[in-house]
């Protein structure tokens, strides 16, 4: 089996060769991807995702990567569903279970909510995203983006720039790129950077052009209006002048460098639109791998594999 | 009714109508004789910290469950925090409880009163009146007082009658949003931390108003090295204040949260091993001078939930012996005799509660432990309803196997009597 446990709640809880096996297999997925290759691997399967937040993209790649399978899909949402009348989330779960639901993809802002679900069920629980945790897929798909390009993950500088603080994928990747053995910097000023965040295995470095020196792999991360709002940093035309992405900042990286983003982006805060359109450039791509990703790890849970 | 307590540390103890008649004297003939071999003699223990929840909250423990507890945890009494609903903050909702806990009788429950009306706003409560009915200390516990002036005038007016202030020091303006110690594992979680500075805040804060004011001062769960360090510089300056600290806070550290284990979830929260052996310092250089449970009972429904909305608290009354003497008292830290003074005879001493010493014709407050006894902490097996400790399954040593209260027998090798 490629996975020990039901569920991908986090990269915390996956083995270096666990993520590796995952990799290779979304390898696979995305040359069917790319060849518009559909397969039956989730024929009469049925997966559901369940987000008590906004987002379209995940949810969306998370319904394809489903549906390219040959499984259906549930989509609930928090609106127009019994959350709203106060069901919880584990006797939600059930209800999708006795609904012959056979893997839940849930998105939460509540850090833990998905090892709360996955503690309470038997079914797989897919985290698609929990409070400021973790968003496995995601570090994965950004892996599968780095290692197309790279080959691999020995050696490689990775450097996440932006809201550290609040930020699931920043948590995921530290741990992911940790264990494949590449080095990882976080750039933020420290309103936005965690207590602790070193005992994760990552340098903080809170001078853009510094961190960005030599780096091969750059993240920007989206820094949300409503954190300016409560005072995380003084404007964000501040922040965006000390911490904003351009082609300028970039030419501090590697000249290989690639520039990636979990999207959605803002553009002229985090990044600008030149770079986030430049040839370095790797966010569509990211999004491809995303889809390939989410289809390797739906096949592997439901047919446990 | 006469019993003699056979073979225990200290000899044979015989007991005629409460009062303790001779010990160490051979005696052979009662009308109940217990075999007290390997059992040692403690002063029986009391809490200056628990949470009854009645009236209001009963689903998680009411005063007849929660005096069992303090009697199978070796508690003569406990003092009981008024955050209840309604609150303790005025003299009829007092009488209830305590005729409440006159009736259950397991053990004695001291009020603590509110120090202002609904646990809120600025308003004082009736505390010289309060005082008379039984409340035996204020505190607004878990909603402490944010207005430094309320807090001024709070004390002063305390000072009036020498009335003691019992203080839950925090600034929640620092701790707000926060589940867990701030640190390594919150961030590793991606959950909200609540930062020392809010427990030092608020303590540093209290500690300047008990010096303005001279009020006697007593600092609930101290839970951080730099709050050891302020009430140990307090204390150096001659403030009129004491600390306690909670056995979580020495048997444990923030590594209990695991995978989001909401039975770890507790405020102050758990913090790091550097807290934990400053918190034993304190212990031992007499810093802080007394051992609570901050007994906090909740539904297994309540707390199996997302962290973030699990409430906070551990049920702490029938572990907190065991705790304590395998922490600190097996492992060579402390004696016994202190342990008692942390559990017993400072408590006493703080919350101004008589307690009868161990000796010929008074009455016997006593509770006899087996120390070598080592076994598992089950919550199954716990009188509370508040099953929910981060404990369970931990080896301890030291078992309660009988408490008197005022010379009755009111628990005995795991049984309520």
């Amino acid at each position: 089996m490629i996975l020990e446990s039901k569920d991908l709640l986090g990269i915390d809880e996956l083995k270096k060769e666990e993520i590796e096996n995952i990799l290779s297999y979304a390898d696979k997925m995305l040359a069917c991807v790319e060849g518009r290759k559909n397969l039956d691997n989730l024929k009469g399967k049925c997966v559901a995702t369940l987000f008590y937040e906004n987002s379209t993209r995940t949810r969306v790649s998370f319904q394809n990567a489903a549906l390219f399978l040959g499984a259906h899909t549930v989509a609930l949402e928090e609106a127009g569903s019994s959350i709203l009348k106060g069901e919880s989330l584990v006797d939600t779960v059930s209800t999708l279970k006795s609904l012959n639901v056979d893997a839940v993809a849930i998105r939460h802002p509540m850090s833990g909510a998905v090892h709360y679900a996955a503690r309470n069920t038997d079914i797989p629980i897919i985290n698609a995203g929990d409070g400021a945790h973790e968003h496995p897929t995601q570090a994965l798909l950004d892996a599968l983006t780095v290692k197309r390009r790279f080959g691999g993950f020995k050696g490689l500088k990775l450097v996440i720039a932006g809201d550290i603080k609040h930020s699931r994928v920043a948590r995921s990747n530290i741990l992911l790129f940790n264990k494949m053995g590449a080095d990882v910097t976080v750039c933020a000023p420290l309103s936005l950077m965690p207590d602790g965040i070193e005992d994760m295995g990552c340098r903080v470095v809170t001078d853009l052009d510094q961190a960005l020196k030599g780096a091969n792999a750059v993240m920007a991360l989206r820094i949300q209006f409503e954190r300016q709002k409560s005072g995380f940093v003084p404007s964000l035309k501040e922040y965006s002048a000390f911490y904003r992405i351009g082609t300028e900042q970039l030419s501090k990286a590697d000249k290989n460098a690639i520039l990636m983003h979990p999207a959605p982006i803002n553009r002229g805060i985090e990044i600008t639109g030149s770079a986030a359109d430049c040839d370095r450039s790797v966010i569509c791509s990211q999004i491809t791998s995303g889809l390939a990703v989410r289809m390797a790890v739906l096949d592997i849970l439901v047919r446990r594999i | 009714m006469n019993i003699l307590l056979k073979n225990t540390d200290i000899g044979d103890i015989f007991i005629q109508d409460g009062i303790i008649k001779s010990i160490g004297s051979e005696i052979s003939s009662a009308d109940k004789i217990y075999d007290c071999t390997a059992l040692t003699v403690l002063p029986s223990f009391l809490d200056l910290h628990t949470h009854l929840r009645e009236p209001g909250f009963c689903a998680k423990e009411d005063i007849d469950s929660g005096l069992k507890a303090a009697a199978a945890g070796g508690y003569f009494g406990v003092l009981a925090m008024p955050n209840t609903s309604p609150a303790v903050d005025n003299e009829f909702v007092l009488e209830y409880v305590k005729n409440k806990a006159d009736k259950a009788g397991y053990a004695k429950m001291f009020p603590i009163a509110a120090i202002t009306q609904g646990l809120e706003g600025d308003k004082l409560t009736e505390m010289f009146k309060l005082s008379e009915t039984g409340a035996v200390a204020f505190s607004n516990d878990g909603n402490p007082v944010f207005q430094s002036q309320t807090m001024l005038l709070a004390m002063k007016y305390a000072k009036t009658k020498n009335l003691l202030i019992i203080s839950h020091s925090e600034d929640k303006s620092l701790s707000a949003g926060g589940v867990m110690n701030e640190g390594k594992v919150s961030c590793k979680l991606g959950l909200s931390g609540i930062t020392r500075a809010a427990e030092e805040v608020g303590i540093a804060r209290d500690i300047i108003l008990a010096e303005t004011t001279g009020c006697r001062l007593h600092i609930a769960h101290v839970s951080t090295k730099g709050a050891v360090q302020l009430v140990r510089d307090a204390k150096k300056r001659g403030v009129n204040v004491s600390a306690e600290t909670c056995p979580h806070y020495f048997a444990g550290t923030e590594e209990l949260v695991g995978k989001y284990n909401t039975f770890a979830k507790v405020n102050p929260p758990l913090r790091e091993e550097s807290d934990r052996l400053a918190v034993i310092e304190g212990l031992k250089d007499g810093t802080i001078d007394a051992i609570a449970t901050d007994h906090a009972p909740h539904t297994l429904e309540e707390k199996n939930r997302e962290f973030d909305v699990a409430p906070f608290g551990i049920s702490g009354l029938e572990t907190a012996f065991s705790l304590s003497y395998t922490v600190l008292v097996k492992s060579g830290i402390i004696t016994l005799k202190k342990l008692a003074e942390l559990m017993s005879i400072n408590p006493c001493k703080i919350s101004g509660i008589d307690m009868p010493e161990i000796k010929i014709g008074n009455k016997a407050n006593i509770t006899l432990c087996d120390l070598n006894k080592k076994f598992k902490i089950n919550p199954d097996n716990f009188f509370s309803k508040g099953k929910n400790t981060p404990f369970k399954g931990k080896e301890v040593y030291g078992k309660v196997m009988m408490t008197f209260n005022d010379g009755i027998l009111k628990f005995y090798n795991g049984e309520i009597l």
